[in-house]
């Protein structure tokens, strides 16, 4: 080698090995930039799970006092014999309870412990129990043993949200009650059971009667609006830009312009929704009717901008296939560009979905953030949304709507988890089929 | 180790080589008496660009994209039952010729043809002609097989069903099961006609598209390449099938096998940057070419 002379003092190899280790180090460096920045990312989202799911979970239980309670006619003010339907939901409830506390405690006689003593049961216990006289009338008269929530602050007692050996001063629970809550403890009168309540019931001031199913009504009334407009206009206006639009300066400006929509701040949706359908067309105010109408604004553009790009990646030997057997347009995009890219339409169209499912400011604009006890029925009742009821919830100072909060936000998530799992179900469905 | 690897590798090659030495690869060419008489610059039309008994004659046909002038002045008759091959270097036009005569050039925007071309004496860029009527008469093979993601009976079933072809369940699946025999491929595929055709193999799926295509019975089937995404042993078998298909069609194919050329068509039209250079049968255009570009081509010195 040495022998014959080599024009070049370095050949070409020598240099490329020199750069080997540089070369290798870069890769290296960038690999660990990816890693790190998933890694970081995965922690965030381990951390916010871990924080609500450790601060709500404790939502889903509630605790709740077992009574004797006697329906007696006397103390709830109305006839023995066959008292009307009318009588029956006006009766004086709470007296029942009072009562029954009263026998379980007799020695009880202060009126200020007296009322403390009534603190220990829901305010909502009267409803329980009227309703349970009204589909069964016969109960009149008769003693039995009825579950009922107990106060909020009770449940956060024995739940651990407060601290037992706090000054009594500072202590929502008082050192008497704490020694009532032990003896029905010890009577196995106060235990943690399931919170149906909190997902059938509507908003209540009272945490222990609050619940999300109105908040889910709600939503699910807008999304029902959201996506029966937002898909056909959002495809239709799609495939007309994609297949039919001639390109001119006007389809430009109509692109340029659905580009910007899509990055316009969410509120800006919620006044021009107030400003048109509302205040010009004249629809109910706080109706999920109108906060469909608002999202669909606001979700259209994600769905065209999806439906665009699954469309161009439709591979035109496709198009020009069906064509060439002298297929018009029309069937051309019905029958292989439009299933071809339904897969992608429907991901764009679920992500706009969540999107609206999350989406708070606009609703706002709308009164969509209305306290609502009852749960809406239809899309021209007021309502309210999950994100609006957890913002609401977070307002308010109630220890136990705390975790009522995480735990709504523990339902959003699912159903966010729930709907993004669907569109990977449904887009393997149909890349099968085809 | 890693020797011996190479040397295996090379065996199938070295037993390949003799027969690409055995054709004649003419490397002497420039001291050959040159028997083209028409010189190099001359860019009209040499040879009979008409034929007894045409199915479509193009007359004097230019396109543009956009600015650019792709196509200048192609006049061209295409005969009853005879296949026709373009050949030219790649850039020639004689793809976007192709894709004139079934109007698929409408789908490319800036794409402007003018001139004459007309199928059973009728101008087929009339104002008034529906480009899908013309599309069932014309049918196309494109280069890469492109097969519906579909069944493979749905693929051939797809034209006869949006003409309206047939009425019945059974018309349609007698005419599926024809369109597959005749493009040789129903015993290959008859027990997995639900499968998806994008399942079949390259030459297969290319097939399967010339079935799709005469199941809507075409006058004119036009080939774009389609053999050179094929091995040779699917490209001959739809060379074969093209023979046969001859006789009940008029097909057109483009193709940058010379060769092909030789085996599958009786005339042979060469393009040149646009041109038609010159129209004759194949046999003469390949020896005894008028023109000296064509000459150049097909002796393999063109640059």
């Amino acid at each position: 080698m040495n022998n014959s002379p080599t024009p070049n003092p370095a050949p070409a190899i020598d240099k490329v090995r020199a750069g080997l280790a540089r070369r290798r180090a870069a890769e290296k460096r960038f690999r660990a930039y990816g890693l790190s920045g998933i890694i970081l990312g995965l922690a965030f989202v381990a951390t916010l799970f871990l924080s609500i799911i450790s601060q709500g979970y404790t939502a889903f239980f509630q605790t709740e006092v077992r009574l004797p309670i006697t329906f007696d006619p006397a103390l709830l003010g109305i006839p023995a014999n066959a008292p009307d339907q009318k009588a029956l939901s006006t009766a004086d409830y709470d007296a029942l309870v009072k009562h029954s506390l009263a026998e379980l405690f007799p020695k009880v006689t202060q009126r200020r412990e007296r009322r403390q003593l009534s603190d220990l049961v829901s305010g909502g216990a009267s409803f329980e129990l009227r309703g349970m006289l009204l589909s069964d009338p016969s109960l009149l008269g008769r003693q039995v043993e009825v579950w009922l929530p107990a106060g909020d602050d009770v449940d956060m007692l024995m739940k651990g949200h407060f601290d037992r050996n706090a000054p009594e001063s500072e202590r929502r629970v008082k050192d008497n009650q704490i020694g009532w809550l032990d003896q029905l403890t010890g009577e196995e009168r106060l235990v943690q059971r399931f919170n149906t309540t909190f997902f059938t019931a509507g908003d209540s001031r009272e945490p222990e009667l609050a619940g999300i199913w109105g908040a889910i009504s709600g939503s699910f009334y807008v999304l029902l609006v959201t996506l029966s407009l937002s898909f056909p206009i959002g495809v239709a206006a799609a495939v007309y830009l994609e297949e039919f639009a001639p390109t001119n300066k006007w389809t430009d400006l109509i692109e340029v312009n659905i580009n910007n929509l899509a990055a316009v701040p969410s509120i800006v949706f919620g006044l021009l929704g107030l400003a048109v359908f509302i205040n010009f067309f004249g629809l109910p105010r706080s109706a999920p009717l109108v906060g469909g109408l608002v999202l669909t604004l606001m979700t259209l553009p994600t769905i065209i901008i999806a439906s665009r790009a699954a469309l161009k990646s439709v591979p035109p030997s496709i198009r020009e296939a069906a064509l060439g057997v002298g297929a018009s347009k029309v069937q051309t995009i019905f029958y292989h560009v439009l299933p071809l890219a339904m897969p992608g339409m429907l991901t764009g169209t679920i992500i706009g979905m969540a999107q609206a499912l999350g989406e708070t400011a606009p609703l706002l604009m709308i009164g969509m953030v209305a306290f609502i006890v009852d749960i809406p029925q239809s899309m021209f009742d007021p309502a309210t949304v999950l994100p609006v009821q957890i913002y609401l919830w977070a307002d308010s100072p109630e220890r136990a709507f705390v975790e009522r909060t995480s735990a709504a936000i523990m339902v959003l998530l699912a159903f966010l988890i729930a709907m993004n799992f669907t569109a990977v179900l449904l887009r393997k469905r149909f890349e099968r089929r085809w | 180790m890693n020797a011996n690897r190479e040397v295996l590798c090379m065996e199938p090659e070295l037993t390949e080589t003799p027969i690409g030495v055995a054709t004649p690869v003419t490397p002497t060419t420039d001291t050959m008496p040159r028997r083209a008489s028409v010189g190099r610059d001359v860019r009209n039309t040499v040879g009979t660009i008409t034929v007894p008994n045409p199915r479509m004659e193009a007359r004097d046909v230019n396109v543009f994209y956009g600015e650019k002038h792709a196509l200048k002045g192609v006049s061209i008759d295409i005969g009853a039952k005879e296949v026709v091959a373009f050949i030219g270097p790649s850039g020639c036009g004689k793809s976007t010729f192709l894709r004139c005569l079934n109007r698929m050039n409408d789908t490319v925007s800036g794409c402007r043809v003018a001139g004459q071309i007309s199928l059973d004496g009728s101008d087929i860029y009339d104002r008034k002609v529906d480009v899908v009527p013309l599309r069932a008469q014309v049918g196309m093979v494109f280069q890469k097989p492109n097969p519906f993601p579909k069944s493979i009976y749905e693929n051939v079933a797809f034209g006869p069903r949006i003409h309206g072809l047939v009425n019945h369940r059974n018309e349609l699946d007698e005419l599926v099961e024809a369109s597959l025999r005749r493009a040789g491929l129903w015993e290959e595929v008859k027990d997995r006609l639900d499968q998806p055709g994008t399942g079949l193999s390259g030459g297969q799926q290319q097939r399967l598209c010339i079935a799709r295509t005469i199941a809507v019975s075409p006058d004119v089937i036009l080939m774009d390449e389609p053999c050179s995404a094929l091995d040779p042993i699917a490209t001959a078998k739809i060379e074969e099938l093209i023979d046969e298909l001859s006789q009940n069609f008029s097909i057109v194919i483009v193709t940058h096998s010379m060769q092909q050329a030789a085996r599958v068509s009786q005339r042979t039209a060469y393009f040149h940057l646009g041109h038609l250079i010159e129209v004759g049968s194949t046999r003469d255009i390949f020896t005894s070419p008028q023109h000296e570009l064509t000459e150049d081509y097909i002796t393999g010195r063109f640059g």
